[in-house]
């Protein structure tokens, strides 16, 4: 057995990978600072100066690191919906509508019995929530598999529909007696326990858990292993008699249900009530991150990490320094843009 | 200069490259090379896979920067940094695979190829210029015919035209006759003789021993990167230039013919009137009747592209049968799918190894697990059994005489590895029916020895193999039977001593054989 050089070219493909990796988050956090730079000294404000408090108000505090716990939850979860059927090639534009679906089927449950002690009531709405994005996710799912229709086509435009549905249910039948566009307040039963204090609820649990998880799923187990294949080349998996259709439709249901999962969370762990449009993005932010971060869970962890304190601070900015929420935007933007041109001058590409 | 007279006249010296050497990582691809051309005259570049020949060839064509090494045109020092610079050099390569857009007729393909291309396309002038050269070597070619309606062969004319309109002095032919029937080759050859004789130099990539001695000049036989000797053809014989190309002499398989066990056993796969309807350019398969028996290797003739791709697609279950019925082991299994296909025993060898067999970004590892992963799933598939696989697999090596690295991704593999990756893969577990597409394209003369040898063994063991190849002699010498395909239909049904490469050749290409009244 010639064990050793195999072994040893291993581990240099490994370091190899986690040196492109550094590079990349590394680059990305330059250039989101200096972009960001630019546009405060154009506002006419001082950059070092408004650095300084962004520092103090996210990781220089408990309770800004809080916050910024609290804004990365969520995103987790839907970068996860989008990063696990990408791993066969599928890209799920759809989780902001997989999102407002699972959060109207588990406002229903929470509506309907919320005299159920939690217990119970919880794990209802959790079902529920990833029910609806499942079925949400199922349409564009079966449609691909039949060869149909292309999947980016119809998450992207199933989106439009799902806040309509959640707006419809609202106003029409769930709406409290004070307020037309939102649900009665849940009932304690209906909420998701909190830590420490914090507004960080049980949802961060949830996507660390699913991030190893999905780690897990594709480094040792059977399915990680048929995913990669069909990943790398669908045909060649169809030939090796590797179930592609089933896959296609299970992965994206699957998908779905996590974003249903992220839905949940958020009216039940942040909101604690359905409001109508509430989600500002959060299901488009998860399919950046997760492209940014290449599909990677720890990836995942990280760039939700800089994005939530890029979207706090922006908070603080905007509450400061009279700057307009639309910086943050034009910042992500412009991060975006410079992550995936991947400048080649800083990352050898082997591939070409 | 030149260590060797050329042969009969004395014509000039034209290319030389002198010490060449190129180092990938991890491989000396050229190890300090001299290399003379001489004009008119085709000149072979003979050696196995990985001998070093197209890289040779790649660094003349300024594809790729030689390490250490000069090259001289006419006695000049030139500098060749990009294939720009070698065809102002008049010097033109045609690659294994072509590169002509299909949807550009043969006009526009050439011109656009030309050095003096102006702003304004005259495409009658090309036309002109076209039907000139074509009649003058033979190569008939239409050229209002949009590419992606001509076969093969045609398209191979095509970029030898293109070559020749460019004012190329030196054509580079990379293993030309791969994708050729047999009568293509001769009119290849014939080709090729007349463009010695105006004067061009052509140097031909092959490792086909019996091309080589047909019709070149003067041979180059490279062994691991180095120049074995360079010999006159008059001066070489098959058995002198084997052992050139491999130091040590080699046995060849021997086939027993064993005797076919027909109508004694139920037949392991019975196509019955199939008809199949592709999608995009394929083939549609018309009425298929075919039987494969236990202990038999049936062998598929036909060039490439008139069903084969679909008639292995079909069997496995990648394509519908949109008629006719599909029996395996007795059993109906027309709709079955591939995973059940797969798991009742049957292993298929594609005609594309990376596109249609490999996960390119996996491990050779995990590429050698995916078509068996029920196999070695352990805790309900929680957990690969990867020690499992590396010894299943290791067998199968052991046997063949392969030996592949396990941790590197299939994509780093030559298209010999690559292959030979696959056969390992789809030969282990022994599978009970072999659909094996042109099994042998990319390996060496050793590797393929080793895996007919593997072939055979199977067929001794009762399996059931259905053999697609466009070789005729590896048809020849291993088929039981023989079905011939044309435009998706079988068009000939032979035991192979009742036939002969002509006449196959004829009905492979569709047109008709004048001392045969056969169908």
């Amino acid at each position: 057995m010639t064990q050793s050089p195999d072994a040893r070219n291993r581990s240099s493909f490994i370091a190899e990978k986690l040196m492109h990796f550094l590079v990349r988050y590394g680059l990305m956090i330059v250039i989101a600072f200096l972009f960001f730079g630019l546009i405060l000294l154009i506002s006419g404000e001082d950059p070092i100066q408004s650095y300084r408090d962004i520092f103090t108000s996210t990781l220089g505090s408990s309770y800004g690191f809080s916050e910024v716990v609290v804004a990365m939850s969520p995103m987790l979860l839907t970068a996860l919906a989008v990063a696990l059927p990408s791993r066969l090639g599928l890209i799920n534009v759809g989780v902001e509508g997989q999102l407002y679906m699972g959060a109207c089927f588990s406002t229903w449950g929470a509506l309907a019995f919320s005299n159920s002690p939690s217990w119970i009531l919880l794990p209802l709405m959790i079902v529920l929530g990833m029910i609806g994005g499942a079925l949400w996710a199922f349409i564009p799912g079966y449609l691909r598999a039949l060869g149909l229709v292309n999947e980016t086509i119809t998450t992207l435009l199933l989106n439009s529909v799902a806040p309509m549905i959640v707006s419809f249910f609202v106003f029409g039948f769930w709406h409290s007696p004070m307020d037309t566009n939102k649900t009665p307040n849940f009932s304690p039963s209906a909420r998701l326990p909190k830590f420490f204090d914090t507004r960080i609820d049980l949802s961060l649990v949830i996507g660390l858990a699913l991030l190893v998880l999905f780690w897990f799923l594709m480094r040792y187990t059977r399915w990680g292993l048929e995913m990669r294949a069909i990943g790398g080349n669908p045909l060649a998996a169809r030939r090796n008699g590797i179930p592609v259709k089933t896959y296609l439709i299970a992965v994206m249901c699957i998908g779905g249900a996590i974003a249903g999962l992220a839905g949940m969370t958020q009216v039940s762990g942040y909101y604690g009530v359905l409001l109508v449009n509430f989600s500002r993005g959060i299901g488009y932010m998860g399919f950046l991150i997760s492209w940014l971060a290449g599909g990677s869970p720890l990836g995942i962890l990280l760039t939700s990490f800089v994005i939530s304190i890029i979207f706090s601070g922006g908070n603080l900015l905007q509450l400061t320094r009279d700057l307009p929420y639309a910086v943050i935007n034009v910042l992500l933007a412009f991060t975006l843009f410079v992550v995936l041109a991947r400048p080649s001058f800083l990352i050898n590409r082997k591939e070409a | 200069m030149p260590k060797l007279l050329p042969p009969e006249s004395h014509p000039t010296l034209m290319i030389s490259m002198r010490e060449i050497s190129k180092t990938f990582p991890g491989v000396v691809a050229n190890d300090r090379i001299d290399l003379d051309i001489y004009r008119a005259e085709i000149h072979a570049l003979l050696g196995e896979n990985g001998a070093g020949k197209s890289t040779l060839m790649k660094i003349l064509y300024g594809f790729y920067r030689a390490d250490s090494g000069r090259i001289f045109l006419d006695g000049q020092s030139l500098s060749i940094q990009s294939p720009h610079d070698a065809r102002l050099a008049q010097i033109g390569m045609v690659f294994q695979d072509f590169t002509l857009i299909p949807a550009f007729s043969v006009a526009e393909n050439i011109a656009l190829f030309l050095p003096d291309l102006g702003a304004v396309l005259d495409i009658k002038d090309v036309n002109l210029r076209i039907e000139q050269l074509s009649a003058r070597y033979n190569l008939k070619v239409n050229p209002h015919a949009m590419v992606s309606e001509l076969s093969i062969g045609e398209q191979q004319k095509v970029e030898i035209l293109k070559l020749l309109l460019s004012d190329a002095r030196l054509l580079i032919l990379d293993e030309p006759t791969r994708v050729l029937a047999p009568h293509e080759v001769d009119a290849l050859f014939q080709v090729l003789d007349g463009l010695r004789k105006d004067g061009l130099a052509i140097i031909l990539i092959t490792h086909k021993i019996n091309e080589v001695m047909e019709c070149s000049d003067r041979i180059t036989v490279l062994r691991r990167g180095r120049v074995v000797g360079t010999v006159p053809q008059p001066d070489a014989s098959e058995s002198m230039l084997v052992e050139m190309m491999f130091e040590k002499k080699l046995s060849d398989v021997e086939v027993s013919r064993s005797v076919i066990r027909k109508g004694a056993l139920q037949p392991l796969l019975k196509l019955h009137g199939v008809y199949t309807r592709s999608e995009g350019l394929g083939v549609n398969l018309v009425d298929i009747d075919l039987e494969v028996c236990p202990g038999e290797i049936v062998g598929v003739a036909g060039v490439s592209g008139n069903g084969q791709k679909e008639l292995g697609d079909v069997v496995l279950g990648m394509i519908k049968c949109l008629k006719g019925t599909k029996n395996l082991f007795g059993k109906g299994v027309t709709h079955h799918s591939i995973q059940r296909m797969r798991k009742s025993g049957i292993s298929y060898i594609p005609e594309n190894p990376l596109t249609m067999a490999a996960a390119p970004f996996m491990t050779v590892l995990e590429n050698m697990a995916v078509t068996k992963t029920w196999r070695y799933a352990r805790q309900g598939g929680l957990r690969m059994d990867w020690q499992a696989v590396m010894t299943d697999i290791e067998n199968t090596m052991k046997r063949m005489g392969f030996s592949l690295p396990w941790y590197v991704p299939a994509r780093s593999l030559s298209g010999g590895n690559l292959q030979r990756m696959i056969i390992v893969r789809e030969l282990t577990h022994d599978p009970r029916l072999i659909i094996a597409s042109y099994l042998t394209r990319g390996l060496d003369v050793q590797s393929t020895i080793a895996a007919h040898s593997a072939l055979i063994q199977a067929r001794e063991n009762g399996a059931g193999v259905l053999l697609i190849s466009e070789s005729l002699e590896e048809l020849f010498k291993l088929s039981d039977r023989l079905i011939v395909l044309y435009a998706g239909r079988i068009v000939g049904r032979f035991r192979p001593k009742e036939t002969d490469s002509y006449e196959i050749g004829h009905l492979m290409t569709g047109t008709k054989v004048q001392h045969d009244t056969k169908s």
